[in-house]
């Protein structure tokens, strides 16, 4: 193998850090400003060089790897099993989502994928749904702060802790689970865990609509957003944008029913679209309206989950979701592409393995943030500042993701 | 002006500056506990019962804290910044009438500092004055997001004056008077401002909340955008002056809006209960205070549930809304004027 000598060259950083900017290139107007890596809307370290003209942003320049933490090498040299812990890590705010597309993945390179029980996988999606309307939370409430709004913040956190709290029973953690693995699950669903998800969807039905008419309804909050930031189709097409932001844009794409992966093809639920209602097709407050939506469609898939686990596939003394999980994981040599839908967007895992080893020659995860954030340089020019943040903030990316 | 009339003075002036100190701040104390109210939380809770030693807290924590001067900032702007927004937020009090007259033993102690006949022109000169302390603060601070916040500041408050000096000239006209005292007197009674002149009331508390900083207008320190917008650079007690300092306008707001339109210390009934007049004067200050109070709370129950304007939308609500509504106020007010009096026909 050749190893790549970097040598350092003054030169080179001319083009690169801290600025590609320089002064003598901006006009007498134009001033940089650093937006980030410390800064409360950049949601996390992401670093923007903004060049602007008073109010007006002329140029978005994103800077990422604050937080780059070498998934893809770590997953080079890790036992598939032990893969799950640093998947997780990756967009730590919808852990479950990744988790499942991950087991989902290597299950499928072991061709054990359709012996997988039904329970089994009603319990992945029930989770992984619920695990969805916490990251959908986190992403329609701190939009509302970044637009200004600070109490559908915290209203959105409060059901939040709900959902938590039911992840914290079901496998002990708040965060980051490690409970869907591969060939099974690490425990099954702890007694009376369908009653109680029951009544938290009973309860989360009223209280999502009145944050609802909080934030999304509000006046000031649809001037805030609407026409703000439009992404057109080709565009979003042309970038790789999934997730709630394409279908903003007005596509109906949405790997659950495309793919029709897991258990979702025997679960009704519908596909919600940014029709523009309030400016056009694909701007800021179409991409809350679909979060908000899909919201609605995560209870419904919940409330399904919870029928089919307490009717047809009862829990029983013999059930044990540990019994596929294989002692050695161990592929045979092939490339393989897994794709699931994230809160965020189409998360996929490209795995190569010799077959020889059970850890992967090669991991690759092509992270939905990362290709949704790419879009943001070119819909954020000749707008405002306080655009700008719109727009960042309707994104809904978690940097551990772009950065992995 | 003879030495009792001194003595008396000054002790309204501490009593007056103690009382808008103390108000101010359990005004933040409040803001927490009312925020929490709407967010389904508890708020401060533990520093005393029912956490009302938190303001206390607050300022012993500022007190303490490192003070720093950025090495790029000019030194002796950086420390004038906060003193002029904490000074000019304390002068504003000094014609606000805060009740009737008092007569003990043939003494008259008149509640208010002084009575100057353009009371009300006096109140914006100070108010106005208070944008240089954002503007220069922002300046001195030699950040990039301090800069744009002391911008914003400065042509925020220049732009709502405007609308807000336009809103009260209804009212001067039916005065006739820019003595606050005197437009406080005329409303005796239930016979308040508000109900001659709502649409002023709209446009002059759209207006202080802009002059105030506080939300939706608080785009000169708005923390998403900004970072702290014009108090980016600032910690310490000098960073505590100027939140300090907006929760003291926020009172003498609350308390100019209460005088011009909610009739001050007037009460209801207030001629027909039969109570001796030094009773009636110190219910009025009492009704005073709790129309004072009711304003801070709507001051806050707007700032904790409506999202924040963008800078061009707020320009545009002040200069294509907020002006012209208020300059066909005064010619219908004018107009009604005329009329009434039979001079215009």
């Amino acid at each position: 193998m050749n190893t790549i000598q970097y040598k350092f060259n003054p030169s080179y950083l001319e083009d690169s850090e801290p600025l590609k900017t320089k002064l003598s290139g901006l006009k007498s107007q134009e001033m940089i400003i650093n937006l980030g890596p410390q800064h409360p809307s950049t949601h996390g370290v992401l670093r923007l060089e903004v060049v602007t003209d008073g109010e007006i942003v002329k140029d978005v320049i994103p800077h990422l790897g604050y937080l780059h933490r070498c998934f893809e090498k770590h997953a080079e040299t890790l036992p598939f099993n032990q893969i799950i812990p640093y998947v997780d890590r990756m967009d730590y705010v919808a852990a479950m989502n990744s988790e499942h597309a991950f087991a989902m993945g290597v299950e499928k390179m072991l061709g054990i994928s359709e012996q997988i029980p039904k329970r089994v996988e009603y319990i992945r999606v029930l989770v992984a749904e619920l695990n969805r309307l916490a990251s959908h939370f986190v992403a329609i409430g701190s939009y509302g702060v970044d637009i200004g709004a600070f109490t559908p913040f915290l209203w959105m956190m409060r059901d939040r802790e709900h959902i938590q709290r039911l992840l914290e029973w079901v496998c002990g953690a708040r965060m980051l689970y490690n409970y869907i693995w591969i060939g099974g699950l690490f425990y099954d669903l702890p007694l009376g865990f369908e009653e109680q998800c029951e009544q938290f969807s009973t309860y989360l039905k009223p209280k999502l609509k009145e944050s609802e008419n909080l934030l999304i309804n509000n006046k000031i909050f649809i001037n805030r957003t609407a026409n703000v930031g439009v992404l057109p189709l080709d565009l979003a097409i042309n970038y790789g944008v999934t997730g709630p932001m394409i279908r903003a844009s007005g596509l109906k794409y949405d790997i659950r029913k495309t793919d029709a992966y897991s258990v979702y093809p025997e679960i009704d639920f519908s596909i919600p679209i940014g029709k523009g209602e309030m400016g056009k097709t694909g701007d800021c407050w179409d991409r809350t309206y679909v979060r908000m939506q899909e919201c609605f469609e995560s209870i419904k898939i919940i409330d399904k989950c919870i029928e089919m686990l307490k009717k047809e596939h009862k829990r029983n003394k013999d059930f044990d979701p540990q019994a596929l999980v294989p002692k050695k994981i161990r592929p045979q040599a092939m490339d393989f592409y897994i794709r699931a839908e994230n809160p965020k967007g189409e998360l996929g895992f490209f795995f190569r393995t010799d077959g020889k080893s059970d850890i992967p020659v090669r991991c690759k995860a092509r992270s939905c943030c990362f290709s949704n954030l790419s879009v943001l340089s070119t819909i954020s020019k000749d707008i405002y500042i306080a655009d700008l943040i719109a727009i960042i903030g309707s994104f809904d990316f978690v940097m551990g993701e772009v950065d992995r | 002006m003879d030495f009792i009339t001194l003595i008396d003075k000054s002790v309204l002036i501490v009593i007056i500056f103690a009382v808008s100190l103390v108000t101010a701040m359990y005004s933040t104390y409040g803001e927490r506990k009312i925020a929490a109210f709407f967010q389904d939380r508890l708020g401060p809770t533990n520093a005393g019962p029912w956490g009302l030693l938190q303001p206390l807290a607050d300022g012993g924590k500022l007190f303490m804290k490192e003070e720093i001067i950025p090495d790029q900032a000019n030194k002796a702007l950086f420390i004038l910044g906060p003193s002029i927004a904490m000074l000019t937020a304390c002068m504003t009090s000094a014609v606000i009438p805060w009740g009737k007259d008092l007569y003990f033993f043939d003494h008259n102690i008149v509640l208010q500092v002084a009575d100057v006949n353009i009371g009300l022109l006096y109140v914006f000169g100070v108010v106005s004055l208070g944008v240089y302390g954002a503007l220069i603060g922002g300046w001195a601070s030699n950040n990039k997001f301090s800069l744009m916040g002391a911008i914003r500041a400065a042509s925020q408050n220049i732009s709502y004056e405007l609308a807000m000096g336009l809103s009260i000239i209804s009212i001067i006209m039916l005065t006739g008077s820019l003595s606050l005292r005197d437009i406080v007197e005329q409303q005796a009674g239930f016979n308040w401002n508000i109900w001659y002149q709502p649409l002023a009331f709209l446009i002059f508390f759209v207006c202080a909340l802009a002059e105030t900083n506080r939300a939706p207008f608080d785009l000169p320190e708005c923390e998403t955008e900004l970072v702290g917008g014009y108090h980016t650079e600032y910690s310490s007690m000098k960073l505590g002056f100027y939140l300090f300092a907006e929760y003291i306008n926020m009172f003498i707001s609350a308390a100019v809006i209460s005088a011009l339109f909610f009739g001050g210390y007037n009460f209801p009934f207030m001629n027909s209960i039969g109570l001796s007049s030094n009773a009636i004067a110190l219910l009025g200050v009492g009704f005073f205070f709790i129309k004072i109070l009711f304003f801070i709370f709507l001051f806050m129950w707007v700032r904790w549930t409506i999202p924040r304007f963008r800078y061009d939308q707020l320009m545009k609500l002040g200069w294509e809304i907020l002006i012209p509504l208020s300059i066909v106020n005064i010619i219908i007010t004018g107009l009604v004027i005329l009329i009434k009096e039979g001079s215009l026909f």
